[in-house]
Order: C-alpha cells, then structure tokens, then sequence
C-alpha cells in the first residue's frame, strides 16, 4: 500500500503500515497506537484516500486492536483536514460501534462523541445525524445500544425537523424489544433529557421514564431511578408531584430489592433535586422504610446515606424530623443483624453530633456510639473510632474514654492481623485527642506490645506509629517513655525483636533529633554488629546508613566507619553487600587513605 | 486507605462467618422475615404481600379429593386457594400446623393431577396457574455471599423449599398431564410468565434450577407459539451474562435446555439460528466461569456442526479467536471441545482450517503448562483425527514439527517428552522423507542463528553485583 514505493523517507511509515497487517496482534497494537504518526506522514489527502478505507476493512481484527483503533480516532480530525473532513472518520467508527465487545464500542461511542462537537451543523445533519439513524435502526443489538449514546451530542444543534426524528428515534429504543437497547436508552435518558426543550421533556421524556421506569426488567427499571434525579432537577417544582413523584414512590417500594437499593443509593441526589417541600412529606418516610427494607443490602446503602440525608434536612424542622422519624430507626440498625449495615452506619453515624448538637448527642447519639463500640464486629467498632474527630468537635472524646479503651484494647488483640493494623493506624490520632497522660496510662503498653507482634506487618505499623507519636508528643517524652523499652529489645533472645529495634532506631532517628540519637541509640546499633545472626548484622548496616544524616560528621569518621569497615569484611556476602553500600552512601569510602 | 481496609476486613470477616455460616445466616434471615412483616407498605416478593397483610395463616384441612364424587371441582378450587398462602420457613417455630396442611394438600394436588383422567376442566386453569404463579414467581434475594463462587462454595439453599418442590412437583404433573390443553393453557401460561420462569434460573439451589429445566423444556415442547419467545429471551439472559453481568447461575441448564432444541432444528438452519450460534453461543466461551457449563456448550456447538457442516470453518475460527491467553483451565476445555469438533468434522472441512487450528495446537503443545500440553498431545490418541493429519501430514508436519522437537529436548515435565515421543515417530512414519528433511533444516537453522538455550543464561545474583 502507500509508502512502499521507494521514498525512502516514508519507509519506516511503510514499516508500520506492513505491521498493521503483521500476524502478531501486538505488533498490530504497536502500529495502530503510533497511527497518527501514519497518518502526519501520508498527509490529509492519502489519510482520507488511502488509510481510512484500509483501517475500515480491517475491522474484523482482535479487540484488542479495535480498541486501540476506537481510541486513536477520536483525536484524528486535524490528520483528516480539520473540521471540515471530520466526517471522513464516521465510517470506521461506524463499524466499530456495532462490534460485540462492549469496551471497543464504548471507546468508538466515546470517539464518536467527541469528534460529533467538530462538525459544522451541515455536517452533523448531512453526515453524523443519518450515522445515528442507521446505528439506531440496526438489526444486532450492539448498533442500537450505541446509538442510545449519541442522541444527546447532536440534538441540540440540528434543525426541527431533525429534532423530531431524533426523538421518535429515541422513543422506539426505549420500548426495543431487546432489554439490553432498553437498558441503554434508560441510562441516557437523563443525559438526553438535559438537552431537550422543557415541553418535550414534560410530553416525552415524562412518558418514556414513567414505562422504562416500570419495565418488566429490574435491571431497566433500576437505571430508570438514577435518570429520575437529573429529570427532577429539570422541572419546575410545581409539576414534580404530578409527573415525577408518582414513579419515584413506586420505585422506593418496588417488588425487586435491586430497584430499592438503587434508590437507597441515590438518595441523597433525589432529595437535592426534589427540593425540601416533598423531601419532608413524601422521601422521608421512603427512607425510614429504606432504612426497616427486609433486604440487608438495602438497608446497608440507607445507612450510609444517614448523615448525608439528614445534613440536607430542611434547616427549620430538621431537628425534630431527625429525633422523631429517623432517629428511632437508626437506633434500630446499630443492631441490626447484619453487619455490612451496622458498619456502614457506624461508618457516618458520629457525624449526626454536629448536626444534633452537644445535648442531644450526649443523651441520644452517645448511647448509640457505645453501643457500636461494643459490637461484636471488629469492623464497626474500627468505623466508629476512626472517625472519632467529629465527635470530639461536639462533646470532646472524654466522654467515651471509658468504653474507648475497652474497646482498643480488644481491637488491638483481635485475632485478625489485618483489624490489629487498622486499628494501629488510628493511634496517633486518639493519642492526640486523649492526650499525652491518657495515653502513658492506658495505651503505652499496647503500642509497644505491637513491636513484638508475630506478623511482620504489625511491627513495621507498630514502628511507624512509634515515629507519629514521637511527632506529637515531643522528643522528650521519647527519650522517657519508648527509646528505653525500645533499645531493650536490642538483648531480646529473638532476632526479629532485635531487628526491631534497629527499625525503630530508623524510624526514629530523625524525629528524636541528633542527640538522642548519637547518645543513646547509636552505641546500641555499633554493638549489635557483633550479633550472630546475619540478619541482624546488615540491618545495621542498613540502619547506619539510615541514621548517619543525623550523626556528626566526627561521630561518623570515627565510631561508624571502623564498625563498617569490619562489617565489609565479613564473612556473609549480604552484610558485606550492605555495609558497601552503606559505606559509599554516607562517603566514607576514600577519605581514610587521603 | 480505611476504605481499602474496610474492604479487607469484611473479606475476613465474611470468610469468618463461613465456619459457621449456617447458624447465623438462618438467625439473620429469621429476623429480617420479622422485619418483612413490620414494613408492610414495601411488596417485595410474592411472599412479602401475602405476608404483609395481617390475615389468619391458620389452614385447617379440606376433605380428602375423590375423583369419582361430585364437587370435586369446587374443592379442587378450594384446596388450590388454600396453598396460595404463604408461609415463613425462616421461622421455624410458628405455624407448624398450617405449614404441614398445605404440605399435604399439595402434596395430594400433585396426585390428583398426576393419577386421575378428567380434572383438568377449563375453569380449574386460572386457579392452577395462579397458585403456582403465587408460590414460585418470586424476585430472587441477594446472594449471601457476594463472591458466590459455584465451584467453590455451598450454594444458599431455598428456605421454603418444603413446599416449593411440591409446587414445582404439581406444574410438571399438570404439565404433562394427557388432557392438559396448550390451547386453554396459553391464556395462562403467556410470555410472562414464560419470562418470570428464565428469571428464576438464576437461582443458587441446583434443586430448583432441575425443576426448572424440566418445566422448561415442557413449555417448550407443548407451546408451540412460545418457542421462539423463550429462545429470544434465553438469548437476552446470554448475551447480559456475556456483555453486562458475567454473573447467572442458571447457564448450564439453559444450555441444557437448547441443546435438545437444536437437535431439533430442521434443515436448512435458519439465520436466526445461525446467528445464535456465531453471536451467543461463540462469545459465551470468554466466560470466566466457563468450566461451569462448558460441558453442554460443547454438546450445543456439536450438535450445530452435526445438522450443518458447512458451520464448522467459522466455529473453529470464532473459538480460535476466543482462545485463552493465560488461564490454563479452559485452554484445556477448549482442546476437549475442539477434539469433540473434529471427531465429527467432514474431511473437506478439515483441510479448510487446518493451518489456523494446527499453529494453534502447535502453540498449545509447547504450554509449560504440562496438562496443557498433554491434552493437545492426546489428539494424536484419536484414531480419526490421526487420519485426518496422516491426509494432510504435508500440510501439517511443517506446522508442528518446530514445536514438537523442541519440546522433546526442553520441556520440564517427563510425560510430556514421553508423550512427545510418540507423537513424532507416529508423524515420521506417516512421512519419513519430509521428517528427515524438517529435521535437517531444523538442526540447520539451528546451528546458523546459533541461539543459545535460556537455560545457559545463569540468572545474575541480584546481591553479588
């Protein structure tokens, strides 16, 4: 094809091209992602001529390539010739749209799209509006699924006439008797209502969401809920009642759990576009009911929803809506039988303090907070913990110190490692809210039981955590409280409790500053290059390199490097690997031959 | 991070409930029943309404049904109405009473249309299809484990199963009934419910999926309007499986199901069918949970190329293009289907995909994957495929060979160079002059590129550099 005729300055495109036939498809891949390189170097006129039939004959590829080759158009308008040769790359994407692999016909939907905003408004009725008909009238379902999608992008600029047919076509894909079309349609229906004038919206759009939205089909009917809030937002206030509520109602109560949880799910999004007025009469009482739904799922994405939806209360009775219909149900969750719902309620129920206020958080939320304190799921209790500061802002946390600490406490023994690690990862932040005696008191020992725990990764929290908590509290209070425990390790009989120690000393080191760290930890670190065990040997090593930044340059020359020097010597291959290394980094290397 | 913990933890914590999930999950489900009957305003399922109204549950039992008095009609009727209530298996303790009537009015329904002539009277038709549509019609519960892995895990089991088999018992008993009438029936028995029924094959208790099989393929066979209806709709239930969902539990029956149907499909294959096969049945292949159903797949695609040979270039071209890059489970599956392919492949055909097909198997032999590997060797075991490669061997010899002498020198696993062995002193002695030469210009090419094995290349000490 075009290239292989001798210039020698389009033989590599003559190479890529030979590759968009090659038999291997990753070679193929390779060539159709450099296309636009191709097509630079044919030129606009043979891109049109020449490379775009050739692309639209290789549809029949490895989806793979087809996806590349979805992508790829989508940015060719300026290789074609600009605005006004855009629609020479409907035909391949065309084809693309109607392939069965859904990702390749998304990315040509996309492309399609895309490249649909720089057609002229001729172009878009000559060339991209008979496309959407074709793909809309297909015989496979895949074409028409397509077209659901591009309704919305040229509608808006074409002509009445035009306008009209769009939304005849758009009407017949909604009641297509294949639900995998209606499902496409559902989806955009609320994109497509965005671009439709008012009166169109209320005569047409109504129709078609009110039968979409009691399809046969939960799958269609629950797409037909997220439609209904862009719809709400959309109309007038006075005619939501009429023509919006009826459907939502009946969706909130809908025989199949699938449509329920989808409007459990939107529910903050349907009360926005509602407004306060039904919010308070009709979607409250739909969410207590979400909220008692006999479907733990369904009940599980109420819960999170709580804080949200109370937050968006109309402000003048929002209290008393919250304490008398929402409140009780919510007390009701926190034990509930399920635990994906108490913990998606554990997860935002400390945000109705602010909202209720310090009185009413002490005598309603607090029971409440304890009591998911004290579930018999680690993953509620971590919920509740972690998002202690909110709280903390209202009533200040020492009013449940007293189930707190029972509660960190079993957390941090659970037998899961994987809920210890959470758990450890909230300590430096109840240890700032607690405060610095609390935390000597009560929760000192736990932090520093974490270094000797049997999985690796709760040592190296339980480390980290040590560095958090010095930040907070001061080098002093490291220097009292956790460097002696932590360099007494360095004498544990267990290794990896010895190498323990050197990674706190790593951890440590920089925020204890360098007198702690030349003072009382480095003599540790020298002495533990006699260990036995080799481990434990180039870790320090490791952990020399580590600290040195902090050391003097003195301190270096003349305790590091002697203990380095013997540590690259020795008669491991590791240690002597990482006391080289060590050695080069911190520059000790020639300055003792100088 | 908490988000990605969170997840982690109620992986664990849900791996957890498995020692003993039984116990709670039954706890759990006999509350939320509860729950079901406070909030009366949301209809759930079919159970839920009924549930919901606070009517009297208590069933005391009718006379027994004597085919041969009068008003047995009436009392047909009746006892039909009486097995429309509900009940709540997930509480075991109430209604123990009623539950064992309707146990055994059911149960006694089920004889009655199973042993007597003469009681399927046109006026008992919206009474029977009501009762059943009332017990079975249902929108499935979430499933309790939302890794739901069929291989792996217990399915749920139907909690109210007791009395649903009974119903499902009854519908087939009617179904096959001698003086059941489509013609009265179809009033009842519509697309509808027809759609309800594919629905409920998502369930994950194989008892019910069974039933449903059977039920399914009774309709099918007896309702003459319906067939291309419920072929339509199991098309749907495949391509939202293939392209949407990649989760229904039920695929392996409706294959099932539509294996037989094909088997019928008279000649020449219309293009409808033609393209569930291209369209459907191919793609279904890229299923993750292939091993599933791969068995009456297979049996589908089989029984396509056995009515129309004409097909088997484009199958094997479809599943060629579909094979598997890295799961080594289903690359096997699919070296099973393609020697149930060629076992009854026409000779012409053969020669039309040989040298896609045969790259392939020359790929597959190579797999380091040994069970891979071992069962494309196995094809050279099938006495008809050997002859169909001994009438090709110039054709295929070339293919193979590279792929086949290498592996008799490199391949890790003893059985496989044994296996290896064999295949090519059977290929040598199918033609042993072109052996020798394939042989010389491989040991030629050999020499010339001078490439040296991998496993000359010691793999560098990461800490001794």
């Amino acid at each position: 094809m075009a290239g292989a005729d001798g210039d020698d300055s389009l033989y590599p495109i003559a190479v890529l091209i030979d590759e968009l036939r090659n038999e291997d498809v990753q070679l193929r891949l390779n060539s159709i992602k450099k296309l636009s390189t191709i097509a630079l170097a044919l030129g606009v006129e043979r891109t049109r001529t020449e490379l775009l039939p050739f692309l639209t004959d290789t549809i029949y590829d490895e989806d793979e390539v087809l996806l590349a080759l979805a992508e790829q158009l989508g940015n060719f308008t300026m290789l074609v010739g600009g605005p006004e040769y855009v629609h020479c790359l409907l035909p391949p994407l065309e084809s693309l749209a109607t392939v069965e692999e859904t990702v390749v016909r998304d990315k040509a939907v996309e492309s399609l799209r895309k490249i649909s905003q720089e057609h002229s408004p001729v172009d878009l009725e000559v060339h991209f509006e008979p496309l959407v008909k074709r793909l809309a009238s297909g015989d496979w379902f895949t074409s028409r699924t397509s077209a659901c999608g591009l309704f919305s992008v040229c509608y808006p600029r074409v002509s009445s006439t035009v306008k009209a047919e769009i939304r005849q076509h758009f009407r017949t894909l909604c009641s297509d008797d294949t639900p995998m079309v209606r499902r496409a349609a559902a989806s955009k229906l609320g994109e497509f209502a965005k671009v439709l004038e008012l009166d169109y919206v209320k005569s047409d759009i109504i129709s078609l969401f009110t039968a979409l939205a009691s399809d046969e089909q939960d799958s269609v009917r629950l797409l037909a809920v997220e439609a209904c809030v862009s719809i709400a937002t959309l109309l007038p206030q006075e005619d939501l009642e009429t023509l919006v509520m009826p459907t939502l109602r009946q969706a909130a109560e809908d025989k199949s759990w699938r449509v329920r949880y989808m409007v459990a799910d939107k529910f903050s999004e349907l009360q926005k576009a509602v407004g306060p007025e039904i919010t308070k009469n009709d979607l409250v009482p739909a969410f207590q009911n979400l909220l008692k739904d006999c479907e733990a799922e369904v009940r599980a994405a109420a819960a999170n929803k709580v804080k949200e939806f109370c937050e968006n209360l109309p402000e003048d009775n929002r209290e008393q809506i919250i304490m008398t219909h929402i409140l009780p149900c919510v007390k009701e969750l926190v034990s509930d039988t399920n635990q994906h719902v108490k913990s998606a309620l554990a997860s935002v129920i400390m945000g109705l303090s602010t909202i209720l206020g310090k009185d009413n958080t002490i005598e309603h939320l607090l029971p409440l907070f304890l009591a998911q304190l004290k579930d018999e799921c680690p993953e509620v209790r971590l919920n509740i913990i972690s998002n202690l500061d909110c709280v903390n802002e209202v009533i200040g946390i020492r009013q449940l110190s007293q189930s707190l600490l029972p509660a960190i406490v079993e957390l941090a023994e659970d037998a899961k490692w994987r809920v210890r690690l959470a758990i450890i990862e909230y300590m430096p932040l109840l240890a700032g809210q607690l405060g610095v005696e609390f935390f000597d008191e009560k929760l000192n020992t736990l932090c520093m039981a974490w270094l000797i725990d049997h999985v690796y990764a709760i040592r190296e929290a339980a480390t980290c955590n040590l560095m958090k908590l010095v930040e907070k509290f001061g080098a002093d209070w490291a220097q009292n409280t956790i460097v002696p425990k932590v360099l007494g390790m360095a004498n544990d009989p267990n290794y990896l409790h010895r190498m323990t120690t050197l990674f706190c000393i790593n951890a440590l080191s920089d925020v204890c500053g360098r007198d702690i760290t030349t003072k009382q930890m480095l003599p540790v670190v020298l002495k533990m290059s006699e260990d036995q065990v080799a481990n434990v040997r180039f870790n320090v090593a490791k952990s020399l390199q580590k600290i040195g930044p902090v050391l003097e340059k003195i301190t270096l020359q003349n305790q590091v490097k002697p203990v380095l020097d013997k540590l690259a010597t020795d008669k491991d291959m590791d240690v002597k690997y990482f006391a080289h290394e060590a050695l080069s980094v911190l520059e000790l290397t020639y300055p003792a031959h100088d | 991070m908490a988000a990605k913990d969170g997840s982690k933890m109620s992986a664990a914590a849900i791996a957890a409930e498995k020692v003993d999930g039984f116990t709670r999950k039954s706890v759990r489900k006999a509350q939320q029943r509860q729950r079901r009957s406070l909030s009366s305003s949301q209809g759930s399922s079919q159970f839920r309404t009924h549930g919901a109204v606070p009517v009297d549950l208590s069933l005391s039992p009718l006379p027994q049904l004597m085919p041969e008095c009068v008003n047995q009609q009436e009392l047909f009727t009746q006892k039909l109405q009486q097995c429309c209530v509900l009940f709540d298996f997930f509480d075991s303790v109430t209604d123990l009473k009623s539950k064992e009537v309707k146990r055994a009015t059911l149960n006694e329904l089920v004889d009655y249309v199973s042993t007597n002539r003469g009681v399927l009277v046109e006026a008992a038709y919206p009474d029977i299809t009501n009762m059943i549509i009332t017990n079975i019609f249902r929108t499935l519960p979430p499933s309790d484990n939302p890794d739901f892995d069929p291989e792996e895990d217990e399915p749920t089991l139907e909690a109210s199963w007791p009395h649903m088999q009974l119903v499902y018992e009854f519908l087939l008993r009617f179904l096959e009934n001698p003086d059941f009438q489509p013609s009265i029936a179809k009033r009842y028995i519509d697309q509808r419910f027809v759609l309800q029924l594919l629905e409920l094959f998502d369930t994950e208790d194989p008892r019910e999926r069974d039933f449903l099989k059977t039920i399914l393929h009774r309709i099918y066979g007896k309702f003459l309007g319906l067939r291309a209806f419920i072929r339509k709709q199991i098309n749907n239930i495949f391509l939202r499986f293939i392209y949407e969902s990649e989760h229904f539990n039920g695929v392996a029956e409706l294959l099932e199901i539509l294996g037989s149907i094909i088997n019928g499909f008279a000649l020449p294959l219309k293009a409808e069918h033609k393209q569930f096969l291209m369209k459907v049945l191919l793609p279904l292949h890229t299923a993750k949970a292939l091993v599933l159903f791969h068995a009456q797949l297979a049996y589908c695609i089989v029984q396509f190329l056995e009515k129309d040979p004409t097909l088997t270039e484009p199958v094997i071209r479809g599943l060629l293009k579909f094979w598997p890059k890295t799961c080594s489970q289903k690359e096997v599956m699919f070296l099973g289907e393609m020697e149930e392919i060629l076992d009854v492949i026409e000779p012409t055909q053969f020669k039309k995909i040989q040298e896609p097909l045969f790259k392939q198997i020359s790929k597959c032999v190579t797999n380091p994957h040994f069970q891979v590997a071992e069962r494309a060797l196995y094809l050279w075991n099938n006495e008809y495929i050997l002859s169909l490669i001994e009438e090709n061997i110039d054709k295929i010899l070339p293919l193979m060979f590279g792929s086949l002498y290498r592996i008799s020198k490199e391949h890790w696993n003893p059985t496989i160079v044994a296996l290896v062995y064999n295949v090519l002193k059977t290929l040598m002695e199918m033609n042993g002059s072109l052996f020798d030469d394939l042989t010389a210009s491989y040991k030629n090419d050999r020499q010339r590129c001078g490439t040296p094995s991998r496993l000359n290349n010691p793999y560098p000490h990461t800490l001794s550099s």
